[in-house]
């Protein structure tokens, strides 16, 4: 039961965070993560942030990708 | 879409492919349990890409599929008494439970409303001062977070009529359950996702430790999960079973625990009726007795009556991994989207609906 | 006059003249309808296409257009995939008491600037009112008749083996659109629905090729149920392309968000049209040429194989099936 979409947050008002994703804004709830700041990626379940978005690993998921397809 | 596109890259995809293709020598049976990697698998036709010696199997990872009848009844009981305002995921609607499903129940002029979030029933609650609100709380740990982060903002926010229908399971528990029957020899598992970004790694390694099943968390991408099963295939051709991260940007080792402690506070665990396998001890979430006054069976008095499953219907075994739709009877004549026998056939999550959706041209 | 719609706007009297007179007249205003018999008459030769459908969008209005405008060009568009000229429409109106008048009156004049667009006159119509709660604000129903040229045989059954499939445009746009209304969602580029009359296209398509074997305008069921629905009448296989496949990178997001797939969702002023492999090019450029046909592209094209079956090749080279809509597009959630 997964379905959760990345979504940027714009702005914060108490726990409630405008979020944007790919063009779309929406409200949601970051009761689940009280540290997510403006700027984070998090991922958004049924309207609830349930993780933040870990940027440099999904730099280094890539990277690992590009290179193990590259030495087979 | 950022953290989306990049990781739906053909040709980086072909790439991986071809990489499994080399590397993968011994027979390798992986099961997932989750339904959202159930239809990414399908939907890019991943199956089809695979060498031979992989076979793909799918868990019971589809918390509409896994709903006991019995519990869907209480549901639709519920929907029945005056003054109440039925709140659901989509997917619930149209399940038949023993006689009737929430869809009919709105038919015959139930009020039975479709959320997307479960806080949109606080605010109907909120809203609806006059009525009692209950919303059917499904999902697994992804979601539960959720309903209690909901469960506190209703009492602080003095919201009375909002009720919950606690029907959560857990996975872990459910992962032992399917590998202590013994109906299916694993080598390898696709763990979950989502349910990862909030429980973390560590609740899969009694799988490696117990079992030496070869365990990887995985994105939903098809990158992702081309990934993990190249990952699988590493701990399976070298014999060195430990629970790995594939979705390293979503899952850390130690998940979230803001979430986990909201949870733990509103919930404890408790048994739970999972359809075609029956009661499992530890495996489900039921309201702890300080937010008792906001648990739907504790406060409205229902008689579902007796269950009854529908005869042919193999939902069960499906969801155990032991059968697929093909095996199944009903599967494409009795039993399609327009009128399902079983729940498998209604949810977008569910094995049947995903193979008469998606499956290639013979049908597999 | 009052400002709201009240029972007695709908049982013959004095008010409801009152609404014909000051309302629709003025704005549908045509010698037809001015004559205000109780029926239209007119003069109309050759084979008739004739089409009905009713229009209960929720909410009336929506980023893009109302259903007014909805109405006209739902028929209008139904009235074209058969290759007839659209000439005559009829517009029913069953009103929920309590709509504000002002709110009947845009809706009014949206119907009159897209008849007008499309060269099509509403030549008849009736009011009816209901109690508050019968109906969700206002239900339209429309019906329209126009002329289909001699030769003509467009039909979803005529699709054949080598045929090349053309979608006019982005895809889900219009039930994105509704969608995001009903949802409360923002948009940084607002997504319009993309309600359009589509009559002109058709017509510049058809004097561009002779060879155009079915059209349709995707609308409940989007893309996937038209072309399932070509797939079986012409007992042939339809192979799609993924990567092809045009969608508004707002829409996709949106869908991601309510976990929709865009081959399903509504479109009110996109066509999918299946034509020769000799045309192919010529039509995609006079597509192209219409100013509701900019984004216009090949997505796949008709087959031997898996008779009935649509199937699409994903990004990566597999295949699997796209079925038709089945119930209604709940969002998956879980």
């Amino acid at each position: 039961m997964c379905l959760a979409i990345p979504a940027l947050i714009k702005s914060i008002d108490g726990y409630m965070a405008e979020v944007d994703i790919d063009g779309v804004t929406r409200q949601i709830s970051l009761q689940l993560t009280p540290e997510a700041v403006v700027g984070d990626y998090v991922l958004l379940h049924t309207g609830y942030a349930i993780n933040t978005i870990d940027e440099a690993e999904a730099r280094e998921t890539l990277k690992l990708l590009k290179e193990i397809s590259e030495v087979s | 879409m950022k953290f989306v596109d990049e990781y739906r890259d053909p040709e980086l995809g072909q790439k991986l492919i071809k990489r499994i293709h080399q590397h993968s020598t011994r027979p390798a049976r992986l099961m997932e349990f989750c339904g959202g990697h159930t239809v990414s698998i399908f939907k890019h036709g991943i199956r089809q890409l695979l060498p031979d010696n992989i076979e793909m199997l799918s868990g019971p990872g589809c918390p509409v599929c896994v709903t006991a009848n019995t519990d869907l009844d209480k549901a639709i009981a519920l929907a029945r008494l005056p003054d109440v305002i039925i709140t659901s995921f989509g997917d619930m609607i149209r399940v038949p439970g023993s006689y009737s499903s929430l869809q009919q129940a709105k038919a015959e002029g139930c009020d039975v409303r479709v959320v997307y979030s479960v806080q949109d029933a606080v605010y109907i609650a909120r809203d609806n001062s006059d009525k009692s609100v209950i919303f059917i709380g499904i999902g697994f740990e992804t979601t539960a977070p959720t309903v209690a982060a909901a469960i506190l903002q209703a009492e602080q926010e003095k919201v009375h009529n909002f009720y919950i229908l606690s029907l959560h399971k857990l996975c872990p528990p459910i992962m032992k359950a399917i590998l202590d029957m013994g109906e299916v020899r694993l080598d390898g598992i696709i763990c979950p996702g989502h349910v990862s970004a909030v429980i973390g790694s560590y609740p899969y390694q009694f799988i490696p430790d117990n079992y030496n099943i070869a365990c990887v968390v995985s994105g939903f991408e098809p990158l992702d999960i081309l990934l993990c099963v190249d990952m699988l295939v590493d701990q399976i051709e070298t014999e060195q079973h430990k629970v790995e991260i594939a979705y390293r940007r979503g899952v850390k080792p130690e998940g979230n625990q803001p979430a986990l402690r909201l949870m733990k506070q509103v919930f404890e665990v408790s048994k739970a009726d999972w359809r075609g396998i029956g009661i499992v001890p530890a495996s489900g979430l039921s309201l702890k007795k300080e937010y008792r006054q906001f648990d739907a069976e504790t406060n409205f008095a229902i008689d579902p009556g007796p269950g009854r499953e529908a005869s042919g219907c193999l939902c069960g075994s499906i969801l155990r991994g032991v059968s697929t739709p093909l095996d199944c009877q009903l599967f494409r004549n009795k039993c399609t989207p327009e009128q399902p026998v079983g729940p498998c056939m209604v949810s977008s999550e569910g094995s049947c609906a995903t193979y008469y959706h998606y499956g290639d041209i013979d049908g597999g | 006059m009052e400002d709201r719609i009240l029972l007695a706007h709908g049982s013959g009297g004095k008010l409801s003249h009152d609404l014909i007179e000051k309302v629709f007249v003025p704005v549908l205003d045509n010698p037809i309808l001015n004559k205000l018999d109780d029926s239209a008459v007119f003069e109309l030769g050759g084979q008739l296409a004739f089409t009905t459908d009713s229009y209960v969008v929720s909410p009336i209005f929506f980023p893009g257009g109302d259903i007014g405008k909805l109405a006209v060009c739902g028929t209008v568009n139904d009235l074209s995939m058969s290759g007839a000229v659209p000439s005559y429409l009829s517009l029913s109106f069953i009103i929920e008491e309590g709509l504000l008048i002002a709110d009947l009156e845009k809706i009014v004049n949206s119907a009159h600037q897209a008849a007008v667009e499309a060269g099509v006159r509403i030549v008849a119509g009736d009011t009816k009112v209901v109690d508050r709660g019968s109906a969700d604000s206002l239900f339209i129903n429309t019906s329209g008749v126009g002329v289909v040229p001699p030769g003509l045989d467009i039909s979803g059954a005529n699709a054949r083996p080598g045929d090349i499939v053309i979608v006019s445009g982005t895809l889900g746009d219009h039930g994105i659109a509704v969608l995001s209304q009903r949802e409360g969602l923002k948009f940084q580029v607002p997504v319009p629905s993309d309600c359009a009359p589509l009559n002109r296209m058709v017509a510049e398509i058809l004097e561009t090729s002779a060879d155009i074997h079915c059209l349709r305008d995707p609308t409940r069921g989007g893309l996937a149920t038209a072309l399932n629905e070509f797939a079986r009448q012409s007992q042939v296989g339809i192979r799609l392309n993924e990567v092809s496949i045009p969608v508004n990178r707002a829409v996709q997001g949106a869908c991601e968000l309510l976990g929709f797939d865009p081959l399903y969702v509504a479109n009110e002023g996109k066509l999918v049209a299946v034509v020769s492999p000799y045309d192919a090019e010529k039509v995609l450029t006079t597509i192209r040429r219409n100013q509701y046909g900019h984004e216009a592209t090949i997505i796949g094209e008709v087959v031997n194989e898996h008779p009935g079956k649509v199937v699409m090749k994903t990004r990566f080279g597999a295949s699997r099936i796209v079925d038709v809509l089945v119930g209604e597009l709940l969002p998956r959630i879980c």
